[in-house]
Formats: C-alpha cells, structure tokens, sequence
C-alpha cells in the first residue's frame, strides 16, 4: 500500500474562494451582490419561480441555464401537490447552504469528505397561518438539522467543520436573524 | 520642537518601547493625553482585575516582585505597577499632552498636540486596542427611556436602576459585568454572540501559566494560518478574582442569568436575538477543547502528566432548547442596556494614508506602510500575546530593531 497521502479533493476550488476573498477585501463594491427570483402565479396555490439572473463583482451575471422551481400545497389542505411547499423550500435551502459550506470549509482544512446527509426538520402550528390564534406564530417553532457524515476526520473536528458552515452560512444567518421585507404594489 | 521619536500613548506598551529606545539611545518624547495609565484609571469598572496573573507581567527591565505571583492585579495595583515602570527607566513622559493630528512630512512626521508641535522623523502608535466601545447599530432602535451604558462607562451595579439588565456581549467584560450585576439583585439577561471560552485553571495550574509554558502565547502573526481572523477574534472569556472562579456561560446560568443569542435587532418595543446561540457555545466549547488538547499534548511531550492534574474537559455550555427570540424594552423587563461587545482603537487623529476602508491601521507586524511609523499594543500584532502588557517586551525590541534599522538607513541615505 502506497503511504503517499492522496490530495483532498471535495470538488470545491478553494484557491478561487480565498482569491476572491482577497480581491475583494480591496475592491469591496464587487462584493455587493443582489439576488432574484420571478415568481408567476399558476393556479390555486401553484405557483412557478424561475431564477436567471443576478447582479455581482460589479456587472449583471447569469446563471448557466434558468432554473425553474413549482410550489403548491399539499392535497390535505384542497391543494393539487404539484410542488414542495414553500417552507419545505425553506429547509432546501438552508440545507444546501450549510452542505455547501461544509464542503468547503472541509476543503480548506484538507479534511476528505465521503458522505454528508442532512436530515431537517420544521415544527409548525397552523392555527398560526390559519388565523385560529395570533398568539401563534406563522413560522416555524424551530428548526433541526442533523447531520450523518462520513470523512477522514475526527468526530470534533467534523463538528468544527459543521460549526464553522453555520457562523458562514447565508440562508442561516437569514433564517436566525431578523430581516427587513418590503413588498410592494405596483 | 525636534526629537527623533514621538511615542503616542504613555501605557505599558508606549513605556517597553521607551525603555527601548533608552537602550540604543535614541533620543525620544512620550506623549500622553492624560496620566501614566491613563485608560486604566479612567475607563474601567471598579470591581475589575487584570485578567493575567501578576508574575505574568513582563516588562523590559521590570517584572512583578511581590509575594502573591498568582494573584491578579486590581486596578489600583495595575496604575501602580505602570507607573513604577514609567518611574523605574525614567521615561520621558510629556502629561495632559493630546495628540489631535500627525501628518507626514519630507523628513518624519509633524505631530501637532495642544500643547505645541513635534517634528520627529519616526512615530510609534501605542495608545491601544480599546480606545472607543463597539456598540452596534440597532443601538439607535433602543426606546428612549433604555437607560444604556457601556463596558467603560460601567462601574458598579449601585449606579444602575433597579429592574432588569440585558448585557449585550459575552466575552471576558460582557461576563464579569452580568455576574455583578445579577449578584445584586438586578435579573440580568446576557446576549451572547462570538465569544471564546476558556477556563481559569486546568489541571491545577492557570490557563495563562499552560498559554505561556506551551508557546502557545508565543504563536507568531507571520507563522499562523489566518492573521485576519485571528486579530478579530475575541479576547478569553475570563476574569481575574482571589478565588480563581471561572465566569462562563454555565456559571452565569446556575446564578440566574438568562443566555440569549446575539442582539439582532430591536423593533415595536422589543429586543429581538439571533437563534443562533446554540451555535455560538458550540464553536466556543470546539475551540475550547482544541486549546486543551494542544496543552495536554504539550504536557506529556514535556513528561509533565505525572506531576501535574489528569487531563479532562468540561461540561459543554449548556442552553435551553428554545432559548427566548425578543424580550419586552417598555414596561420596566429591561431598564437598562449593558454594551458590553467589544472595543476598538480610535486612529481618528492620523492623518496619513495607511487606513482601511473600516479605519484599521495597516501594518505588517507592526510596521505600518508609512516609512519609519509604527503601531503596538493591537491584538495579535505579532503575536499571540500582542495585547497583553507581557507581549509589549518582545514586540517593542522587535519594532525598535527595525525603527533603529530605518533611522540608520535614512542616515545612510542622507549622506550619500
């Protein structure tokens, strides 16, 4: 058996991610960026958003193709099910925000990756959509994510890695911080 | 008024570098807007200690000779302990001098003061890491009856209303701040955001005494993985006290205190906090546990394990399953506010090219990008151990080597 260590490979470019970090720790305006989806309402709660383009690095961007993403309610609500509810949409992205950082930071700390599954899951009390109580709320009660991964790491530090994925996380930062929503009319 | 140095800030680091500008004479001023020690006597609660044992007090020339080396000192102790040092090498200490400007000029620099004008042809910038208290911005969102104070404001729970306090911050002020104030009655509520734990004792002997043994304090800025994060990171989560307590989060916990996450925001009345908690004690209790590790491992490489306590770790921090997202500002829950989140230098005065977009001074170890100006007393300057009074000695001989360096270079130059 060969003792030569075979270079981690997580298929994440973290030469790039740390030369942008350092392009634009210089040049801070690239680093604003705005994100954008289109939402058309179908039927009923069926709803279809696409997502296309977005501004960065100083210029509009576009994504390699255009993304479409159906959501609806399911049948025990007198829905059709033709797509995830937009909450279960929520925990996407919150999952693959953290799965995306955890691969990552993991290619950062040379710390081969083999498997990483999230589990989430959402608590709710719908008298809170549903109006019955205003003591409710319409949101979630919480969130739990669970993790299983397997990597050539020790359990502390696959639990660092998954620690540092949060305090770097986006949709984890929208989700635990409050944000400002301004919806208009036009 | 001509001199070849102008020394900013007469503390203990602004006094390592004179007494090691004295060794290679190199004729210099020390300028200091108030006294001796100035931020230790003006800017600090009453009940604080210095968060370093005494014996861990190195100066150039001057160490702690007392009988209690483990003790930690008060701040009466620490105001004299400067200023015996200043004393001790005779520093040339101009008082109530306020530095409000220095600019560059063909030779030097002109450091303009209400109290006359210097022209010197290097500068040593060592008026320290806390000049200004971090407060955020959701400050401004606080109703106006919040009667609010900062770390350096604060004194005592005896000046505050009674009724509920929320501490904003959670390192080493933010604790020892909540632990008073909830001992005196008042319910305090502590939001914790980044913070690094860190106990005060392990396996018999001081956390610092293992830092310092095991090199740990000697990591070097140029050696490390990532310098950028590792000057934003907080200082320990300790205090100093007779009887060596640790002040975490569990602590603060069995006492009453209520933990909360981060201060998000505040709208309609309510303090709103992140749910990030949980997270936060889990990156502090993992960070924790890797600082034990590399003592324990430094430990029996040194063959210590027989002589000193078995290896072990503490109990994780512990936090409720749903911890509170807002509390109630109006209607007397929280009275006043504690901004308890940091501090950061004020450079306001330095008019020359070498600041950030955010204000930091920028330096290579100390070294600012402006020829023969340099910075000390920041955290992880050059070291580890940079922002204790302990890391002035090395990083003063380092500067003054390479301030020496310029002054003769800039002879050289001259005469050619």
């Amino acid at each position: 058996m060969s003792t030569t260590k075979k270079p981690v490979d997580n298929g994440v470019n973290v030469e790039a991610l740390l030369g942008a970090r350092t392009a634009l720790t210089d040049a801070p305006a690239g680093a604003k960026f705005t994100w954008r989806a289109k939402c058309e309402w179908v039927r009923g709660t069926h709803s279809r958003s696409t997502i296309e383009g977005f501004y960065g690095l100083g210029e509009e961007q576009k994504h390699r193709s255009k993304f479409t993403f159906d959501a609806d309610h399911p049948e025990i609500f007198a829905s059709e099910d033709k797509g995830a509810t937009p909450v279960e949409m929520v925990l996407c992205g919150l999952a693959s925000c953290l799965t995306a950082g955890i691969a990552a930071v993991a290619q950062n700390r040379e710390i081969q990756l083999h498997s990483v599954t999230a589990t989430l899951e959402g608590g709710m009390d719908i008298q809170g959509i549903l109006g019955i109580d205003s003591d409710v709320r319409n949101g979630f009660n919480g969130i739990k994510v669970t993790y299983d991964i397997k990597a050539d790491a020790s359990p502390e530090e696959i639990k660092a890695v998954v620690a540092q994925s949060q305090k770097r996380s986006a949709v984890y930062d929208v989700i635990t911080n409050p944000t400002n929503v301004t919806v208009v009319v036009r | 008024m001509r001199v070849t140095t102008v020394v900013i800030g007469a503390g203990h680091a602004g006094l390592a570098m004179s007494h090691c500008l004295t060794a290679r004479s190199i004729d210099h001023v020390i300028l200091e807007r108030g006294e001796v020690a100035n931020s230790w006597r003006t800017e600090r609660w009453d009940s604080l200690r210095l968060l370093t044992p005494n014996w861990l007090s190195r100066l150039p020339g001057y160490r702690y000779e007392g009988n209690d080396p483990d003790g930690f000192r008060t701040m009466p102790e620490t105001i004299d302990f400067i200023d015996r040092y200043a004393a001790a090498i005779s520093a040339p200490v101009r008082m109530h001098t306020k530095v409000t400007s220095v600019r560059r000029t063909d030779d030097g620099y002109e450091v303009v003061t209400d109290e006359g004008t210097w022209r010197a042809r290097t500068v040593v910038l060592a008026t320290g890491a806390c000049n200004v208290p971090c407060i955020p911005a959701v400050a401004e969102a606080l109703p106006a009856e919040i009667h609010t104070l900062t770390s350096m404001t604060y004194r005592n729970p005896d000046m505050l209303d009674t009724g509920g306090v929320l501490v904003v911050g959670a390192s080493a002020s933010g604790t020892q701040i909540a632990e008073e104030i909830q001992r005196s009655g008042r319910p305090v509520t502590i939001a914790v955001g980044q913070h690094i734990r860190a106990p005060r004792t392990y396996r018999g002997r001081d956390i610092k005494w293992w830092m310092d043994a095991a090199g740990v304090l000697d990591d070097r800025y140029d050696e490390i993985d990532d310098v950028q994060r590792a000057r934003n990171v907080p200082s320990l989560q300790l205090a100093g006290s007779t009887d060596r307590r640790t002040v975490d989060l569990n602590r603060l916990s069995d006492m009453g205190v209520r933990l909360v996450g981060r201060l998000a925001g505040a709208a309609d009345g309510r303090a709103q906090f992140s749910g990030s908690l949980r997270n936060q004690c889990e990156l502090s209790d993992l960070k924790m546990n890797r600082l034990l590790e590399r003592i324990d491992a430094w430990a029996t490489e040194r063959g210590l394990d027989g002589e000193v306590e078995a290896p072990h770790r503490f109990a994780p921090t512990r936090v409720d399953d749903a911890p509170p997202l807002g509390i109630r500002l109006r209607g007397g829950e929280i009275r006043t506010v504690v901004w308890a989140a940091g501090y950061r230098p004020d450079h306001s005065w330095l008019h020359v090219p070498v600041l950030d977009h955010k204000g930091r001074v920028r330096h290579d170890g100390g070294v600012v990008q402006s020829p023969g100006m340099y910075l000390l007393g920041l955290p992880f300057l050059r070291r580890r151990k940079s922002s204790l009074i302990d890391g002035a000695a090395a990083d003063a001989g380092d500067l003054c080597d390479h301030l020496a360096g310029c002054l003769d270079h800039g002879t050289a130059r001259a005469k050619s």
